[in-house]
């Protein structure tokens, strides 16, 4: 990683940081962070992109509208160059007006549309009110009125008005209700309901509306009548009071809806064929929008020369990716024909740069498992090269079964394969994305755990006696009637060859197999956490080194390594010497079976200086000189307390003694050479200077600090080599769990269908077979597997990485048109 | 199409699990027919008998009967299969055509 600077010709900053963005290889820094958003050199064109996407985004609303498909673009269009911007804009400009004003139209005559279909059934209707009132003809109507006014005078008697119009539906009762108040019960109120809905021109929502007329007497009500209409939204028309007025205005009104139809119909086609030219651009149009609003916001973090000649950015760069910058940039400038090339300046500086390991779509996975704990240190060991085979070979320690592993590896191999087709669908299925990520993950772990599973001799619980067991029966027929078990003694029944790979089959028909398998398993997971362990912490010698901190490797590295080999790469070696030593076919009795000492008891006693004494014939170690070699093993091991406590303070504090003042003038050599950098920001100087000298930290803390810090590291690592090494043994729990459970899911489920003397249990095996199947996957291989890839997670940040990994560093993010737009998307 | 009754996830499940199906119990037939040990538990076994070979003979007549079961489990099987992969096909068709 290098911080280079650029110096780009004005004319050609904009193609060059095109280039740029087009190889993604470059993280630019701010040069301007004291400068606010809205006075930077580019706002002027950050806002026309700005714009030109408002334009964009009513653009594709309105074809959403329409329901017209958008194509997906074959091949990403590059950004423009500044004369394409200009045709561009102005064709957006054009392209959203026209849509504007089709709109626009298409609601005017919508509108007029909706008046003349409310008139036209208004017309319809209302001849059936009047058909009514002429049958029963205008005396009775006056008549039951005057009834009912018995009181006043006649003289106000005279022709009946009506109002009649449209009012929506749901506005109904409360508008009758308002009538009948203001009028005092003298407004007769005929309404019928429009069967289909009408469409709102602008909303183009589906309105129910209700035709009603209003009789009534007399001016004065006429206009109060006409001021709740208003009220209400009611449209009123003018309906003629005679029959053959009221035919002739029907047959008027139909014709002028046909023509308005056939017009709307026209405007809906045109403005259809319109969309469907915007449709197939628009995702291009938008693609290069944001590319080059992605440029002027980097041409924003750049600096101007002191003359106003060229563009001066700072970038980060992978060493390795220089040569691709470089021929970005001439690119970039032969692109815009500019005679000035611009150049590439690498700058020494003290900053800590991005971390950036170059992934590919195999190590991508194991790689965000890593920067999930914490993005490494720049240049720190990298975790992930080892978690490739680690993480899933403990995980299939948990998951041995070869049945659920092969499930697994099967899955993850069709995604493997399906790669190219599964990738360019894109959902936003976050289970599913997350198991795609993992593919290569999964895959290996299937793998791995039919590995186990092999060796385990578990497929869906059951062994598979491939090689030939090494055990027979020795005994008779009469023997074997009259005992309910019976033990097999190695002497008798063994053959002396054991079983060629993984446990004997022969252990699935035994009574005591969970006995044996604990045993086995758990010092399985234990020699692998102490070899795990042990590995990790050898790998903070490849830290120390490369951080110049050379010291540590014998003041810390070395103590810690010894402390934990001579205290547990001591016990498994226990193990494995009980394993090699003692045998039922010894001849020494000391070495027989029942003499082999526990290598928990001889460790416990180890640690306390206290002895069990032995069973009578056996003997209390396990050779010759234990008792002695284990005490030097302790003492030494407690001697490497106080290094590791002690060793790195005392050793910083005489150095410091001994250089204070060279590291005085180190300060002022790096103040001067911030100083001839940054010509134009003098000021604002000692902020980065701390955050600088990340490397070697504890240089300026004082004595206490330093000794609190390595008192607490000192604990940690002590009690965590005793309290890890038992983490382990999650291995062998989970493990065992795994193996229980499918047998308990095979017994209780599938055994259902096997356990009849007929052939109905046939039908019953083939529903057996349904349920196994479901709870085998939901169950042992999602739910169990899900567990065990925490345990696994947990294994390798806590108890592996702990040992050397600090993970302080920060994520380089170069300036990638790919990632800004896949950003975007999931917005 | 009238004969469509699955959906296109409830058809691609039948055709992975009858296919998982044909294939374990295919193979837990052969094991029951060539006596496989580890499958003794599974055995339809009664709880008492007079002689080791009366129990002999059971366990046989065990091991046949389970072993045909497990054939005729995976006949049915294969018809799933064929429904299913019916549907599934359906299912595509009507999804390309549209």
């Amino acid at each position: 990683m290098a911080l280079c600077q650029l110096f780009i010709q004005p004319e050609a900053a904009y193609t060059s940081v095109s280039e740029l963005g087009e190889a993604g290889t470059v993280q630019f820094r701010d040069l301007n962070p004291e400068v606010n958003a809205f006075q930077r050199k580019f706002v002027n064109e950050v806002r026309r992109c700005d714009e030109m996407e408002r334009k964009l985004r009513y653009i594709e609303a309105e074809v959403h509208k329409d329901k017209v498909p958008v194509p997906q673009v074959k091949d990403m269009p590059r950004a423009p160059n500044p004369r394409e911007i200009i045709d561009l804009e102005a064709h957006l400009e054009k392209t959203e007006n026209e849509i504007l004003e089709l709109s626009h139209n298409a609601i005017n005559l919508k509108q007029n549309y909706l008046e003349l279909t409310e008139l036209k059934h208004v017309l319809e209707k209302t001849e059936a009110f009047f058909a009514a009132q002429e049958e029963i003809g205008m005396d009775s109507l006056t008549k039951s009125l005057i009834s009912d006014e018995t009181g006043q005078q006649a003289a106000t008697r005279g022709r009946l008005g009506f109002v009649a119009g449209v009012v929506q539906r749901e506005r109904v009762p409360a508008f009758e209700r308002m009538l009948w108040r203001i009028s005092r019960g003298n407004v007769f109120l005929r309404r019928a309901e429009l069967d289909k809905p009408l469409e709102d021109p602008n909303t183009g929502n589906e309105i129910y509306k209700t035709v009603f007329v209003a009789f009534f007497q007399g001016e004065q009500l006429k206009s109060r009548i006409k001021k709740v209409c208003s009220g209400f939204h009611a449209s009123l028309y003018p309906c003629p009071p005679s029959n053959t007025e009221r035919q002739d205005m029907v047959k008027g009104v139909r014709t002028r809806l046909e023509d308005l139809n056939m017009v709307l119909n026209q405007t809906r086609d045109h403005r259809q064929r319109v969309l469907v030219s915007v449709a197939k651009e628009l995702a291009s149009w938008s693609i290069m929008v944001r590319k080059m609003k992605a440029i002027y916001h980097t041409l924003n973090l750049f600096n101007m020369d002191v003359t106003k000649k060229c563009l001066i950015g700072e970038c980060w760069v992978p060493t390795a990716d220089l040569p691709n910058v470089q021929k970005a940039l001439a690119d970039g400038s032969n692109a815009c024909g500019s005679s000035i090339p611009s150049f590439l300046n690498c700058i020494e500086s003290d900053e800590v740069p991005p971390t950036f390991n170059r992934t590919n779509r195999f190590t991508r996975g194991f790689q965000n498992l890593i920067d999930a704990y914490g993005v490494a240190s720049y240049r720190e060991c990298n975790p992930a090269l080892y978690t490739i085979i680690t993480f899933p070979f403990l995980f299939a320690v948990m998951f041995g079964d070869l049945g659920h592993g092969l499930i697994m590896a099967m899955f993850g191999a069709w995604m493997v394969i399906k790669e190219v087709s599964l990738s360019a669908k894109k959902t936003s299925n976050e289970i599913w994305n997350i198991f795609f990520a993992g593919r290569y993950i999964i895959l290996l772990m299937g793998l791995f755990s039919m590995y186990t599973g092999l060796v385990y001799n578990d497929i869906f619980s059951k062994s598979m006696n491939i090689f030939g067991s090494s055990w027979y029966v020795p005994y008779n027929e009469s023997t074997l009637e009259h005992n309910k078990a019976l033990s097999m003694n190695p002497t008798e029944s063994y053959i002396d060859t054991p079983y060629f790979i993984g446990i004997d089959p022969i252990w699935q028909t035994a009574e005591n197999k969970i006995i044996f398998l604990n045993s086995y398993k758990m010092k399985l997971s234990i020699i692998f956490g102490v070899v795990h362990m042990i590995f990790g912490v050898c790998m903070s010698v490849v830290n120390y080194n490369f951080f110049k901190r050379r010291y540590s490797i014998f003041l810390e590295f070395l103590p810690q390594v010894v402390f934990l080999c001579l205290l547990f790469l001591y016990m498994v070696f226990m193990m494995f010497f009980k394993w090699v030593a003692y045998s039922t076919l010894s001849e020494d009795e000391a070495y027989t079976q029942g003499c082999a000492p526990s290598v928990l008891i001889l460790f416990i006693n180890m640690m306390l200086f206290s002895r069990t004494a032995p069973e009578a014939g056996c003997k209390e170690f396990m050779f010759e000189g234990q008792g002695t070699i284990q005490r030097v093993f302790v003492l030494v091991a407690l001697c490497c307390i106080p290094v590791m406590l002690l060793g790195k303070p005392l050793y910083l504090l005489s150095t410091k003694k001994k250089h204070v003042k060279p590291e005085q003038s180190n300060g002022n050599v790096n103040q001067g050479i911030e100083l001839q950098e940054q010509t134009d920001i003098g000021e604002v100087q000692p902020k980065p200077q701390p955050q600088s000298s990340g490397g070697h930290d504890h240089d300026d803390e004082p004595f206490s600090e330093i000794m609190i810090h390595q008192g607490i590291h000192t604990i940690e690592y002590v009690l965590s080599t005793i309290s890890h090494t038992a983490s382990y043994l999650r291995l062998w729990a989970l493990s065992l769990a795994h193996a229980e459970l499918s047998e308990v899911l095979w017994n209780m489920v599938l055994t259902f269908g096997l356990k009849d003397h007929n052939y109905v249990g046939a039908v019953k095996l083939y529903v057996a077979f349904f349920f196994w199947a479901f709870f085998t996957l939901a169950i042992l291989v999602m739910m169990e597997g899900l567990s065990a890839f925490l345990h696994t997670l947990r294994l390798h940040w806590v108890e592996f990485m702990s040992k050397f990994y600090a993970g302080l560093g920060y994520i380089f993010q170069p300036f990638c048109f790919k990632t800004i737009l896949e950003q975007e998307d999931e917005e | 199409m009238s004969c469509k009754f699955c959906g296109p996830k409830l058809s691609l499940v039948g055709v992975v699990l009858s296919v998982w199906g044909i294939i374990q119990l295919t193979l837990m037939g052969v094991f029951y027919a060539i006596k496989s040990v580890a499958l003794l538990e599974d055995l339809p076994l009664g709880g008492s008998h007079k002689d080791i070979s009366e129990f002999i003979g059971e366990v046989e007549t065990g091991y046949t009967q389970n072993s045909h079961n497990c054939w005729i489990a995976a006949l049915l099987y294969v018809i799933t299969l064929v429904i299913s992969g019916h549907q599934f096909w359906l299912n595509n068709r009507s999804s390309v055509s549209m």
